[in-house]
């Protein structure tokens, strides 16, 4: 589990994060969301100590990771795992030698230990027998399917995914999603997930946190999302005219107003 | 940013790369990667400069002493003392600087915009050890190596230069050569040489590990290392001549 009380941050005049507050829960998928700006991945990076928040405490399982040393927050971070917005594969490496890095820095596995641990974590993630292709030989959506892999090979206890769709179609952004969903269950993660893709809201948003200007706007789940009447929440979510429709039928079948062949009744 | 706030940001940089290695195992392979980047990898480069810059020495001190009162034999003696004092030393650290030096900052660059140093971090990894710190000892490592490749082969180009264009025989450059030598010019050099190493490593991976943007900003921190270098190579070349001699 992750606390944060009242997290602040400025950059110069600019106030990014204006004290937010939130409990991400373990086992599951604790989505961020907002509009591009509002201050999602300064929190996240704030969260995991890439960025020092100006004010604000953060609590990793009943410790302050705020007052950890630079030493204690080295051996926090590696059960730390995370997925970056661009992947951030080493592109002078193989796919192997992506996954099995961390290994060789924090393991005295034998080779072939951890070998077997990298075919096995790529096979979690569908990727068996691309162990010797490199970065720039494969695709948007194996190269986030290699960065969950590397994330999870040291069996992290939270894992940060920051915008694991973007730049994702819609069919590999659901399987993208449905992989980190399935980890988190199976794993028993904290898994927190910066996103503004809509399907992944409403797929697997366990526990979101909606951010509007870097003030804490709403909080819920998925289907609290569809019954929500937060203007704000619900101008960013269903943006589209088709999105409102979806929205609305949503709210029929869940009142039982939908019939099993989607036809509207009464 | 101001002068001063550089300067703080890259003494803050030296003092983090001294940290316990996570692994002493990665960090010597990592090690030995550079070595093999920056000295191997630069050798070729070298062994041309250094072969045409003794050989235009040669050349152009010949056009110089016209006076029938001085020995040719001078002309291996000045071609010596400048290139072990002056051209090995200095010269090739300048173009050093250029290969080297934008390679480490254009490199460091890519790993900071691709978020591949964050990626690092969060893995617990101290970058500035595991990333700065190997360039840093292979520089120091392999730099005075070139230079001393360098004065061998300045020296032999100059020889044979002579000998091609008929200004000196061979065994007059070898009396010239063995006359007056002082050992110490070599281990000024070689001060030289450690000093420039340690510049050229540490302000292009200074400049590469703070770039901030994307592929433009790169290309402008790996143009302002090396530029940078350059300044403060001809600077510390002036204070250790003013120094040392």
């Amino acid at each position: 589990m992750i606390e944060f009380r009242n997290i602040q941050k400025q950059f110069g005049d600019k106030v990014v994060l204006a004290g937010v507050s939130h409990v991400m829960e373990t086992g599951m998928a604790n989505l961020i969301i907002g509009t591009s700006g509002s201050g999602k991945t300064v929190l996240q990076k704030c969260l995991v100590g890439l960025i020092e928040p100006d004010d604000g405490e953060i609590i990793y399982d009943g410790r302050s990771f705020t007052e950890m040393s630079h030493e204690e927050r080295k051996l926090l971070r590696q059960q730390i795992g995370m997925l970056f917005q661009g992947s951030a594969l080493f592109d002078s490496m193989s796919v192997e030698d992506n996954v099995k890095f961390p290994l060789d820095m924090f393991t005295k596995d034998t080779l072939a230990a951890k070998l077997k641990r990298v075919n096995e974590v790529l096979e979690r993630v569908n990727l068996s027998g691309s162990n010797k292709k490199f970065p720039s030989e494969i695709s948007g959506g194996m190269k986030k399917r290699v960065g969950i892999a590397r994330a999870i090979v040291l069996n992290p206890k939270f894992l940060f995914c920051d915008e694991p769709n973007s730049g994702l179609d819609p069919q590999t952004s659901l399987l993208i999603d449905k992989l980190i969903y399935d980890i988190t269950k199976e794993f028993n993660m904290t898994t927190i997930i910066n996103t503004h893709d809509m399907n992944s809201v409403m797929e697997i948003g366990d526990n979101i946190l909606y951010l509007a200007a870097g003030k804490k706007e709403w909080t819920g789940n998925s289907k609290d999302i569809i019954f929500s009447d937060n203007k704000q929440l619900n101008e960013f979510i269903f943006a589209s005219e088709f999105l409102q429709d979806a929205k609305n039928m949503r709210k029929l079948e869940a009142k039982g107003h939908v019939g099993p062949d989607g036809e509207i009744k009464g | 940013m101001n002068f001063f706030t550089h300067f703080g940001k890259y003494i803050l940089m030296l003092k983090g790369m001294f940290s316990r290695p996570e692994n002493a195992k990665l960090y010597w392979k990592e090690f030995m990667h550079q070595c093999s980047e920056i000295g191997i990898g630069s050798i070729g480069i070298v062994a041309i400069i250094s072969v045409f810059m003794g050989a235009v020495s040669t050349v152009q001190t010949s056009y110089q002493l016209v006076s029938p009162l001085i020995p040719l034999k001078t002309i291996a003696t000045i071609v010596r003392d400048t290139v072990i004092l002056e051209f090995s030393p200095t010269l090739v650290c300048i173009v050093l600087a250029g290969v080297i030096g934008s390679k480490i900052a254009s490199e460091l660059g890519n790993m900071r915009v691709s978020e591949q140093i964050d990626a690092l971090e969060i893995m617990g990894i101290n970058t500035k050890t595991y990333l700065v710190m190997p360039k840093v000892a292979a520089a120091l490592l392999t730099i005075p190596m070139l230079v001393v490749i360098s004065m061998v082969l300045g020296i032999y180009g100059g020889r044979f230069a002579g000998s091609a264009s008929g200004i000196l025989s061979p065994e007059t450059f070898d009396t010239g050569l063995m006359e007056n030598f002082m050992p110490y010019n070599v281990t000024f050099a070689l001060i030289k040489a450690y000093t420039f190493a340690f510049i050229i490593s540490t302000v292009s991976a200074y400049y590469g590990y703070y770039v901030k943007g994307g592929a433009l900003e790169i290309g402008r921190s790996s143009t302002t290392s090396v530029v940078v270098s350059c300044v403060m190579i001809l600077l510390a070349d002036y204070v250790l001549a003013a120094i040392l001699l």
